[in-house]
């Protein structure tokens, strides 16, 4: 089962002078559900157009089941299913119809393809809408005619692009939800990519963090915050009152100041910093009881103290955080 | 009144729509080539479109008004002695009354807008439907779709074309009681074959706009612009810029007056819609013995007699080669850019 399906290596596009897709190496097995996740225009849609041989890569080398789509792209789009992002159909023609085109246009006969195309709308939950024109049909349902259109070829692998936007979120559960079986039934290959991670960590198995054209980290979650927070892996908040200490601090930077004098004597604080009424405290080690203390001591009010948990946000943030200063530094 | 038409035509679309539609959709056992499948679907779309019933309406309603010009006029127009005596036949197309222009006038004139009505947004609208990348993503060859795209056009207007060629036939036939030579016949196949490759250069013009604009309503008005141009101002530029080479008549001798002609006329044959009509008329009109113009020393001792079609076809072969050129060159410049453009999703 460790076979990698997906083979990116030093994968690089450029515009111009402008680099959307930089020395990507990247590297999917066999049977996984992986997440591409990144703020728009990270070059997400750019790496899936290179990986089905729709655009040329400017260098690098791209292997999709074995074969390069620069120079065999037919062989690799019968393998590929793919689900651009904000699909659209032929809005004069009913869904089936749709589909049975796409079934044809993968040299089908009659028979089967109509056999498929049942099936497959019937695993997307659309039999009652199939014979209804595509034009009068809701975002969330051309999304899953999407899907069943990707799987009408039996791909090994399939490639879909944002395919939670623009669903209400409900609809968003159940669509992945879809995804994650079918993958699981089949065994076939997910690589999806998204810009919410809340949503994709849901299904996938693995996610890499793709920022300004660079895969910045990937792996699990888990994975993913110990390659993040390895500098100060604990955040303390503290909503900290001044009223009954007697201290006039004005503004934010002076009462930032005196917390962290207070602070000077805890081992492991690294920084502070006032986020709203908060009070972030960044640590080496887990410090919160000494904190407490420190605070009590010097006379404040101590009114809330939470140690942070590394959430999805926190990562997300950071690693977008992340890209945008070292695009402001390019 | 109104109602009515709209009644008719929603029985026409209701009609159909209750058909089968194309054969790909049929739970056979045969397997379609890819190709094939393209394009019965696009002829499919062309033919249940708003837009082609539209140009069909039309292009009827032209066909009828000028047979019936050249109904009413044929008396006129047949003299003893005349050369073309033998032709009636090909008058049906090539006569008119004055008021109406005759039928091949109206082709070439509107046989351009048929091209770039059925092209204009071949490529662009499947962008923002956001379907060419669901298609493209399929596995074809690229170039299929373009090229599916381009043959289902030319197939339905190839049908209609020859099924109003037929039609006006027919009725010239019943309506006459004279029926063509099979010389005659010849001419107007040869004749509807010229207008095809005609429709097919402003249809290729259309889809290299399509390709390049990502807005249908820019590239349709791309193409009519283009067919403006050639229609109504290319004549007139070029008589201004012959007006200013000219030396007054007087100074200049015979032969220069017919260089200058010549020159001309080329000029004006870079015009499509000017090689169309060069074609036709000497294909319909069998006394046209020269394109250009002839010294009086040519006329001398000439009989006032019919081309033969052989004659006729080599008269007009550089005529034709050009239009099928133009249309090639179109159709490159759009392969070339589709082959290489990258499509992003919307």
């Amino acid at each position: 089962m460790n076979e990698n399906i997906i083979e990116l290596v030093n994968l690089t596009k450029k515009y111009g002078s402008f680099t959307a897709v930089d020395q990507l190496d990247l590297t999917i097995r066999k049977g996984e559900v992986f997440g591409l996740l990144g703020p728009n225009g990270a070059g997400k849609s750019t790496t899936i157009l290179m990986l089905l041989g729709l655009t040329e890569p400017t260098s690098g080398s791209v292997r999709v089941c074995g074969i390069d789509p620069v120079t065999n792209p037919i062989e690799v789009k019968k393998k590929v299913g793919y689900l651009p992002e904000d699909v659209g159909f032929y809005y004069n023609l009913s869904g089936w119809e749709n589909l049975m085109f796409t079934a044809r246009l993968n040299r089908m006969s009659g028979k089967e393809a109509s056999m498929k195309v049942e099936l497959l709308l019937e695993k997307v939950g659309l039999t009652e809408a199939a014979g209804k024109k595509t034009g009068k049909y809701s975002r969330g349902m051309l999304q899953r005619l999407g899907l069943a259109e990707v799987l009408i070829k039996n791909p090994e692998v399939i490639i879909l692009d944002e395919p939670t936007l623009g669903i209400d979120p409900a609809g968003v559960v159940e669509f992945l939800q879809l995804i994650a079986r079918l993958s699981r039934q089949e065994g076939i290959t997910v690589l999806l990519s998204s810009h919410d991670l809340h949503q994709v960590q849901k299904i996938c198995d693995r996610v890499g963090i793709f920022v300004g054209g660079k895969l910045l980290a990937q792996g699990d979650l888990k994975t993913l915050s110990q390659v993040l927070f390895e500098g100060n892996p604990f955040v303390i908040e503290a909503g900290i009152g001044f009223d009954s200490s007697g201290l006039q601090l004005a503004d934010n930077k002076a009462q930032e100041e005196w917390v962290k004098r207070i602070l000077a004597s805890v081992v492991g604080v690294q920084a502070v910093s006032k986020n709203g009424n908060l009070f972030r405290i960044h640590c080496t080690r887990d410090a919160t009881g000494e904190i407490a203390k420190a605070i009590v001591e010097s006379g404040a009010q101590l009114y809330y103290l939470n140690r942070k948990e590394y959430g999805l946000d926190e990562i997300y943030y950071r690693y977008f955080e992340g890209g945008k200063k070292n695009e402001r530094k390019e | 009144m109104k109602e009515k038409n709209n009644n008719l035509i929603g029985r026409i679309q209701q009609y159909i729509s209750k058909t089968k539609g194309p054969g790909f959709y049929r739970a056979d056992d045969r397997v379609y080539h890819p190709f094939n499948v393209i394009v019965q679907k696009e002829i499919s779309d062309h033919v249940r479109s708003w837009r082609f019933i539209i140009l069909l309406v039309i292009i009827s309603l032209t066909c009828l008004g000028s047979m019936y010009t050249a109904m009413s006029s044929i008396k006129e127009t047949i003299k003893p002695n005349d050369p073309e005596g033998s032709f009636v036949f090909l008058k049906l197309f090539t006569s008119s009354d004055g008021i109406l222009p005759s039928f091949v006038v109206f082709l070439g004139f509107l046989g351009p807008l048929l091209g770039i009505s059925l092209g204009f947004d071949a490529v662009n609208s499947e962008q923002s439907k956001g379907t060419l990348s669901r298609i493209i993503s399929q596995p074809i060859h690229r170039d299929y779709i373009l090229n599916a795209k381009f043959m289902a056009s030319l197939i339905v207007v190839s049908v209609m074309f020859f099924a109003l060629g037929f039609l006006v036939m027919g009725f010239g036939l019943i309506s006459i009681g004279i029926p063509p030579t099979p010389g005659e016949f010849l001419r107007i196949i040869i004749f509807i074959f010229i207008s095809i490759i005609y429709v097919a250069f402003w249809l290729n013009l259309s889809i290299v706009f399509s390709v390049k604009f990502r807005q249908p309503a820019t590239a349709a008005l791309s193409g009519i612009a283009i067919w403006l141009f050639f229609a109504i101002f290319y004549e007139m530029i070029v008589d201004l810029i012959m007006k200013g080479l000219v030396p007054p008549t007087g100074l200049v001798t015979e032969a220069q007056m017919i260089n200058f002609e010549n020159f001309r006329l080329n000029l004006l044959r870079i015009s499509p819609s000017q090689l169309f009509s060069d074609a036709t008329t000497t294909l319909l009109m069998p006394n046209v013995r020269s394109l250009g113009p002839l010294s009086l020393v040519q006329v001398i001792g000439t009989i006032p007699g019919p081309l033969s079609l052989t004659q006729s076809l080599m008269l007009v072969w550089p005529q034709v080669t050009g239009l099928i050129a133009a249309t090639i060159i179109c159709f490159v410049i759009s392969y070339v850019s589709f082959m290489r453009k990258e499509i992003r999703s919307r």
